[in-house]
């Protein structure tokens, strides 16, 4: 019974995603005719080259990899920054200022799109991959992360034989903080690639199909056409939006599982 | 900005070492290393966390005022502003499109919320049992989760496809109907809560199910003794224990329904916007959207914001008072 109803939670899990490989290789016509497709068929390789002519989808591939590569690092490097005071060292109104970070979490990004949209047209960002990646350099989440993950993985006696040693700051972080925070600022990063990666709102107000899309974007391009739409040439792209990350999840599956499962319960 | 020299209550912190400061050897300790070193200790804990409240306060804290005056005034997408005060809230309230979003914006939430954490509940109980492959079941549960709301969106809106759709096909094969998922209002809804449950159900039974590992066995075996079957077990110990975990899942995901737009938008493709040709799915993020982008009306999108943010802080204190009646009654029973 435990088994029936697991492996039924993993097929309806994965069948929505095998389904986009199925109608991303027949014809447009093939997808719209009832009885749905189920096997793959052999139109895979033309549907890709017309989805990667269509919109560009190289150039929103990289574009998307641009801004979930700078948001990663940069969030992985400030927030373990970050995570390591609040963790570890004493300073007036360390407190209040962990709560204001946890607070920040529920604020909605609908809050600032306009004001930021303002912006980004005064300095003529529209359409410019910064105005994706500025207001994601830190994370409130990255923050809690590490410092959850410092709190009990760095050891006192450690700092402080270091300080004793002569050790200036920066030393402590690249010698100390840095080595032992290793894997959680791994798992940190890949969490926040796929968030950045998938991130949907502010790059569909900032960035336009025929600018620099993100994957997204793109996809949202594709999708609302007003001329008809070839629905296998949709969801080639969508195959492509999904395919980079389905990879990485396949290769490192289960430390995203592990981060996952240690990081987002001590709240 | 003098370091607190009183000991702190919570975790174990650094502080600069007692007596005099422990400059390195052979160098004078009144010197001018020794008050660098000093200056270091001090400052450096503020350049850490630097970044992230600068970032915040550009990006976050000033945007969310900034919205919260343009909320306030007439201003269209690159006009002046002119003050008009409580009137955008006043011509909300008086709109037909503000209520219906604001209402589908509560459906949808329950109806993509609810069955998802029950469910994540009942996949992480299962994913608890010792089984085989469960590092399979746990990647393949989490999938979904790396998938974009957009490729989510479009795949979905093939299998609801009211003529060719996969699921009017197989609902055809046990004799119903098929069903209008486009543009009838609560099948529409149910669609697009079936994407946000997929997305998600998996991730959130993987937080239960960490919280799971937490609990006691010798709770567990004390029941089996006392007779107590899996499922009694899973009500009584299982439910009461992760209580916390299933409170911080159930915020995060009122955040997220809140601020739904993706999936309605994609799913709705060229009638998105609009949230379907009557508004049927129409949400509040994508009227404000629509007002903001389409209309041009930044002042009455900016409200809208705002009106949303209120929702968040009413349901963050209902759920406070919720958690702290609750506390109360415990006490309660401790007592008698």
């Amino acid at each position: 019974m435990t088994y029936a109803l697991l492996v039924f939670a993993a097929v309806v899990s994965l069948f929505p995603l095998y389904w986009n490989l199925v109608a991303a290789s027949h014809t447009g016509e093939r997808v719209v005719q009832a009885p749905s497709p189920l096997l793959p068929g052999r139109e895979l390789f033309n549907n890709l080259s017309i989805a990667w002519n269509q919109v560009d989808m190289g150039e929103a591939l990289i574009n998307t990899t641009i801004v979930a590569g700078a948001v990663a690092t940069s969030t992985v490097l400030f927030a373990t920054l970050a995570g390591f005071a609040f963790a570890k060292l004493r300073f007036k109104g360390r407190n209040v200022l962990l709560a204001v970070v946890v607070a920040t979490m529920t604020v909605p990004p609908q809050l600032s799109v306009i004001p930021l949209y303002q912006l980004i047209t005064e300095f003529g960002w529209v359409n410019q991959l910064q105005s994706v990646i500025l207001p994601s350099l830190v994370a409130a989440f990255g923050v809690f992360f590490m410092r959850q993950y410092l709190l009990e993985a760095l050891p006192v006696e450690l700092i402080e034989a270091a300080r004793m040693d002569g050790a200036h700051s920066l030393r402590i972080i690249w010698h100390v903080v840095f080595p032992i925070a290793r894997p959680a600022m791994a798992v940190l990063g890949m969490l926040i690639f796929v968030q950045a990666w998938n991130d949907f709102f502010w790059p569909f107000i900032a960035l336009t199909p025929d600018g620099a899309p993100t994957l997204q974007v793109a996809l949202a391009g594709l999708g609302s056409g007003n001329h008809t739409v070839n629905h296998a040439i949709v969801l080639t792209g969508a195959f492509i939006a999904t395919v980079p990350l389905l990879l990485v999840f396949a290769l490192l599956g289960k430390h995203i599982v592990g981060g996952i499962t240690s990081g987002a319960v001590k709240s | 900005m003098a370091t607190s020299l009183q000991p702190d209550k919570g975790a174990a912190v650094i502080d600069a070492p007692s007596g005099a400061p422990r400059a390195p050897k052979h160098r004078d300790p009144s010197g001018w290393r020794s008050r660098l070193y000093r200056i270091d200790l001090k400052a450096t804990p503020y350049v850490y966390v630097a970044p992230f409240f600068l970032v915040f306060a550009a990006f976050g804290l000033f945007p969310l005022l900034y919205t919260g005056w343009l909320s306030l005034q007439k201003v269209e997408l690159g006009g002046e502003a002119e003050w008009r005060g409580l009137g955008n809230y006043t011509r909300l309230a008086e709109s037909d499109f503000f209520w219906n979003a604001l209402a589908n914006t509560f459906t949808i939430g329950v109806i993509s919320t609810v069955p998802q954490l029950l469910m994540a509940l009942g996949l992480a109980h299962l994913l608890n049992y010792r089984i085989r492959g469960r590092g399979f079941y746990r990647v393949a549960i989490l999938a979904p989760y790396a998938t974009s709301i957009a490729a989510a969106a479009l795949v979905f809106a093939q299998l609801f496809n009211t003529d060719y759709g996969m699921i009017n096909q197989l609902l055809g094969y046990v004799g119903i109907d098929p069903v209008n998922w486009e543009t009838e209002k609560w099948p529409a809804q149910i669609a697009i809560s079936t994407i946000v449950t997929w997305r998600w159900t998996g991730y959130n039974a993987l937080i239960y199910l960490a919280a799971m590992q937490a609990v006691p066995n010798d709770l567990y075996e004390a029941a089996a003794l006392d007779g107590a079957s899996r499922f009694r077990q899973f009500i009584s110990i299982t439910i009461p224990s992760i209580k916390p975990t299933i409170l911080f899942t159930i915020v995060v995901s009122t955040i997220g329904a809140t601020q739904l737009f993706g999936e309605p938008l994609i799913f709705g493709g060229s009638l998105g916007i609009g949230g379907g040709s009557g508004n049927q799915y129409q949400t509040l993020s994508l009227l404000m959207y629509e007002k903001g982008w389409v209309t041009g009306a930044l002042g009455q999108a900016s409200a809208i914001a705002w009106v949303m943010l209120l929702l968040l802080l009413a349901i963050g204190l209902v759920q406070r008072l919720l958690s702290r009646s609750n506390a109360q009654k415990k006490n309660g029973a401790a007592r008698s």
